[in-house]
């Protein structure tokens, strides 16, 4: 295992009697792109102003290259940031946002030259260097602030939602280039958003942040396939989460039904959510689906339909189908055990994680 | 129904129609008027060259723009550091309630205030006293002078800067130190260029009226100072020459004109095309 190059050991911050950071525990790696994902207020914006510099936090470290940086000034932190609003400067042309941390270094002009031209080139900008800010769109303004930082060769980019701003076919673009870009400078990217598509499109590992705590971290592929809890499985993608009782290992009673599964290592009888993905359920004959429901409402969303429908007991389905169902007829649904994921209630990371561990490797 | 809303629409105008054809065209008209008029009420030019021939009148202007250049910067110097830690103090509306007070009690009442604390026996040198230094000459004086036209002029400076500085994006501040600049370095290449029109609307709003200030040369500086508006008040209300009056504030008023041209807000190159 490499030194991690960034490392949060039990941060909190307070603003007065409101907590912001509840004991935060992360590690970076060099090299890889981080996302910090969860709803407006939980807290992940803060994480990166923390290790910014632009706010002190009440406890705990911040180390960087295993160094402790909490009284280090932003200005002294070899980490650089792209602003959600961008943040670039309007007395200044293109250039000169670039050249604006070289110049502070008092680089050689033809260095600087050099550099901000590269950086503009990154970013596919050549040749913009003489335009004003207000001349640019919101997507060459993005550039802009992503050359602006990149100039400076920090070991850590800092992105604060820095694609919100983009209408969504840019948004799409950008998320490539943001990728490639990671790809082709090898530095870490710590990138912040609320939007999940673009969580699970871009990052190596995710951070997923509710109410200033870490719900769950992992890869893209883990955390979509084994939320730990009702919040993770709700934020990221769209899940029908039904309440159930978990009777023996490999099987699970929802629905007043005892369906197989792939989870176990809970209590005999403990009550259980279970999680079952939209695009997972497949739409059969009453005869052949394990739950039968009727379908109530749906919508055609392009690459599929999304069907609403509800059982008898009135719980509501969402179906994710190539093909169209008819409004108000009862069909069933049909799942295979691996579709199934159980979700303990109030189940910490550190045990979750155990408990995968214990029956998924044998 | 058109009809009827152009015919309100006049009526809103009307008051300030009025007001700018009374208070502000007719006079502008009458002082540029009686500016080619001589004492004896002929058509003339020759006030015009009295003024730039004299040198008395040229000391004069001088001496207006020198003085009105002192009081701007001082005032500048105190407002632009008073207004920036405004902008991070916690009451900051009381703060600035505070600092407008002082404009709503009349000029003359100030001034006679001011006349009390320099004086002879006046409150700063009784402070003086305590360490056993005589009274001082403070009235009369280039630096009473300053001193009280810079305190009345301050809150005009402050108030401009301090909407500058309210309006400049934290963002702006983080990015810079984000790109490592000291916080003087941010200072000097972002916080201050981002704050520039608020400076130019405070130097405005004192350098202009600091060129015909003529009371406070009276009261607090004893007539040592002559300015232009001194010598406009001389022509109307002692001489009588009213032509030459009205020249000087011909003169005065292109002054202002060419202040606001020079500290007015320029088209940016790029924006050009």
């Amino acid at each position: 295992m490499t030194e991690p190059i960034i490392e949060l050991q039990h941060v909190s911050k307070r603003y007065g009697d409101t907590v912001v950071l509840k004991d935060i525990n992360i590690e970076l790696e060099r090299g890889k792109f981080y996302t910090l994902l969860g709803p407006s207020g939980s807290g992940k914006t803060t994480i990166l102003r923390a290790i910014a510099g632009f706010l002190d936090v009440s406890e705990g470290t911040i180390m960087f290259d295993g160094k402790k940086i909490n009284d280090v000034p932003a200005n002294m932190r070899k980490v650089n940031t792209v602003f959600q609003d961008y943040a670039l400067f309007p007395h200044m042309n293109v250039f000169d946002n670039v050249a604006y941390g070289l110049q502070i270094q008092k680089l050689k002009k033809a260095e600087v030259q050099t550099r901000v031209e590269a950086a503009l080139k990154m970013v596919r900008l050549a040749g913009y260097a003489d335009r004003e800010i207000s001349e640019l769109s919101g997507g060459q303004q993005q550039r802009v602030a992503i050359a602006r930082a990149i100039v400076l060769e920090p070991a850590v980019l800092l992105l604060d939602e820095p694609l919100s701003a983009l209408d969504a076919k840019l948004r799409k673009d950008m998320q490539y280039e943001l990728r490639e870009l990671q790809e082709r400078l090898g530095i870490t990217f710590l990138f912040v958003t609320h939007d999940q598509e673009e969580a699970l499109a871009l990052s190596d590992e995710i951070f997923v942040m509710n109410d200033g705590e870490v719900q769950q971290s992992g890869t893209p592929v883990d955390i979509y396939d084994e939320p730990i809890n009702h919040f993770v499985a709700d934020f990221i993608g769209e899940s029908n989460i039904v309440a159930g009782h978990m009777l023996k290992d490999f099987l699970v009673e929802f629905n007043g039904q005892a369906f197989e599964c792939a989870d176990a290592g809970m209590r005999p009888n403990e009550p259980v959510e279970v999680v079952l993905r939209p695009e997972d359920l497949d739409i059969t004959t009453i005869g052949n689906g394990k739950v039968s429901v009727k379908v109530d409402t749906q919508l055609f969303r392009g690459d599929y339909y999304e069907i609403v429908a509800y059982d008898s007991a009135q719980n509501e389905w969402l179906i994710h189908s190539t093909n169209p169902a008819k409004d108000g007829d009862t069909v069933g649904l049909t799942f295979d055990a691996e579709d199934i994921h159980v979700m303990r209630l109030n189940e910490s990371e550190e045990d979750f994680d155990a408990r995968l561990e214990s029956y998924e490797d044998d | 129904m058109a009809k009827k809303s152009s015919g309100t629409n006049a009526l809103f105008y009307t008051p300030y129609v009025l007001w700018l054809g009374l208070f502000v065209i007719a006079p502008l008209a009458l002082i540029v008027y009686q500016s080619f008029f001589d004492i004896s009420g002929h058509l003339t030019l020759a006030n015009y060259q009295t003024y730039f021939s004299s040198g008395t009148y040229i000391l004069m202007t001088v001496n207006s723009v020198w003085y009105a250049f002192i009081i701007t910067v001082v005032t500048l110097l105190i407002s632009y550091p008073a207004a920036y830690v405004l902008h991070y103090a916690k009451h900051k509306q009381l703060w600035l309630l505070l600092i407008i007070l002082p404009t709503w009690i009349n000029l003359l009442l100030k001034a006679y205030a001011f006349i009390g604390i320099f004086s002879q026996d006046g409150g700063v040198n009784t402070f003086l006293g305590f360490f056993g230094i005589a009274p001082q000459q403070f009235l009369f004086t280039d630096f009473s002078f300053i001193f009280v036209a810079a305190y009345i002029e301050i809150p005009f400076m402050i108030l401009p800067i301090f909407n500058g500085i309210e309006e400049l994006d934290e963002s702006f501040v983080n990015a810079s130190r984000d790109l490592g600049a000291t916080g003087w370095q941010t200072f000097t290449k972002v916080i201050l260029p981002l704050t520039m029109s608020g400076v130019k609307a405070g130097v405005q709003a004192v350098f202009i009226p600091s060129l015909s200030l003529f009371m406070l040369t009276r009261l607090i500086g004893g007539n040592r100072v002559i300015t232009l508006g001194t010598a406009i008040e001389e022509h109307f209300l002692v001489t009588m020459n009213w032509g030459m009056g009205s020249t000087i504030g011909v003169v005065l008023i292109v002054a202002m004109v060419i202040i606001m041209f020079l500290t007015g807000e320029r088209k940016k190159r790029g924006s050009l095309r």
